[in-house]
């Protein structure tokens, strides 16, 4: 079914190396609109991973059936169809949840994310590797949404966590700064957004160059006993 | 797939188009199917929530009556704010008026337009107000909110409770700032002035149209 190589080039691929947000820089209009809290960008990511696991899985059985020339009218119809229905039935079942995380599932709805992934790996791969790729890109765009929706609060505002009120009535925002912080309203707005993600991105880079200069000086011995090159 | 036939171009077109179509199909039976099995349930917690907002306002136990399917449809009321229709819900017990639930909108907030649902009694007391809709300044104005009010022993909002206006006059209807008994947070009295005005509105129309409005009878209207 999936071997475990498979697994971890799939969740590296997706939390790591092709992170979604700061290496594939996508969906950066969600991404701006609901990190002002680490709160939002976690529920945002949250529907993401639950979509995406849905669609690549949907999409991956289906692929043989596709023909190449309709695909992409054919995974947005599929997409579209598989969200609404999710969104119905949260709204139906479980309509506590639905109340925190409703307003974030047909945001995702045209989330080039979504069709992005489908096109780039369920289409041409197996349902659960797709199932398993739609996850770990969600749970990649976690990190970076919750990492910078974090960053920015504290800048602009001094606490983190706010909001969180409205997914555990009874957890309160953390105050980090001091009740007198005037606050930054910069970091609040869509700029500050992308300035941060900016230094995320910067941040990626250095580490991986950093990575690759130590392979690089790393006297290659292991390797070379055992003689498998 | 494709390497087991050729097609000519309109055998592939006619094809491709069939496959689109086959797809729509499916995936609209599958929209109209999740639709209608999650109705009745969407629909059931809709209800719930509106009853939650009027139980803030006007407490289950005074009333007997099936409040929501009790209603008076409002055409645009100026005098309420209200530039659209909506409706009015009648709580009754034992068949005779106790009270009105209906919303009104407050125009003239520090930032546009603040909706509120009022319900009062039959005697002209004010059983509750709650903002459900504003535009206010986050930690400034927006403590008209019940949620956002530091003072939760007693929120602000709180204090349009049993207000009359055989008891209050005009002139005390107002903010201490202008005069009158109610009071408001320092840094935002715009939020409170217009909230304050437009409850005294909403209850001089109930007294004004009491005779339309509080009428004995029972759910079948």
């Amino acid at each position: 079914m999936i071997s475990r190589d498979e697994f971890k080039t799939i969740a590296g691929n997706g939390i790591w190396k092709q992170n979604t947000s700061i290496a594939q820089i996508l969906g950066l209009c969600p991404l701006l609109a609901t990190t002002t809290n680490a709160v939002n960008g976690i529920m945002l990511s949250l529907a993401t991973i639950l979509v995406m696991a849905l669609s690549g899985f949907a999409i991956a059985s289906l692929r043989n059936l596709i023909p190449h020339e309709i695909r992409i009218p054919v995974f947005i119809l599929i997409v579209a169809a598989l969200v609404t229905v999710v969104d119905l039935l949260f709204n139906a079942n479980l309509h506590e949840l639905y109340l925190v995380l409703g307003i974030f599932i047909p945001l995702i709805v045209t989330n080039c994310i979504v069709l992005a992934r489908v096109e780039a790996f369920a289409a041409k791969n197996p349902p659960i590797q797709s199932t398993f790729d739609g996850i770990f890109m969600g749970f990649g765009m976690l990190w970076t949404l919750a990492l910078l929706g974090a960053m920015r609060e504290l800048l602009g505002a001094g606490t983190v966590f706010g909001g969180i009120d409205m997914v555990f009535p009874n957890l309160h925002p953390i105050q980090l700064l001091p009740e007198s912080y005037p606050g930054f309203l910069l970091a609040l707005l869509p700029p500050g957004a992308f300035i941060l993600l900016g230094c995320m991105i910067a941040w990626k880079n250095w580490m991986d160059a950093r990575a690759a200069e130590r392979t690089r000086l790393k006297p290659p011995a292991p390797v070379a006993v055992a003689g498998t090159h | 797939m494709s390497t087991a036939r050729e097609y000519s171009a309109t055998g592939m077109a006619v094809r491709t188009a069939a496959i689109l179509f086959v797809f729509v199909i499916i995936f609209t039976a599958l929209l109209s199917a999740a639709y209608l099995w999650t109705k009745p349930a969407i629909e059931a917690s809709a209800t719930e929530e509106k009853m939650k907002l009027i139980d803030e306002v006007l407490p289950r136990r005074d009333y007997d009556n099936a409040l929501l399917d009790d209603t008076l449809d409002l055409p645009a009321t100026p005098e309420l704010g209200l530039s659209e229709a909506s409706t009015l819900y009648r709580a009754r017990l034992a068949g005779q008026p106790l009270a009105l639930v209906f919303e009104a909108v407050a125009p003239d907030g520090y930032s546009g337009k603040i909706r509120l649902v009022l319900a009062i009694r039959a005697d002209g007391q004010i059983s509750g107000v709650r903002v459900i809709q504003h535009k206010e300044t986050p930690g400034l104005g927006d403590y008209v909110e019940v949620k956002k009010d530091k003072n939760k022993a007693r929120p602000w909002i709180t204090q349009f409770q049993s207000m009359s206006l055989a008891e209050v006059t005009d002139k005390d209807w107002k903010v201490k700032k202008d005069g009158g008994r109610i009071d408001y947070y320092a840094g935002a009295t715009v939020t409170p002035r217009a909230i304050s005005k437009a409850v005294l509105k909403a209850v001089k129309w109930a007294e004004a149209n009491r005779n339309q409005l509080f009428v004995p009878g029972g759910a079948a209207q």
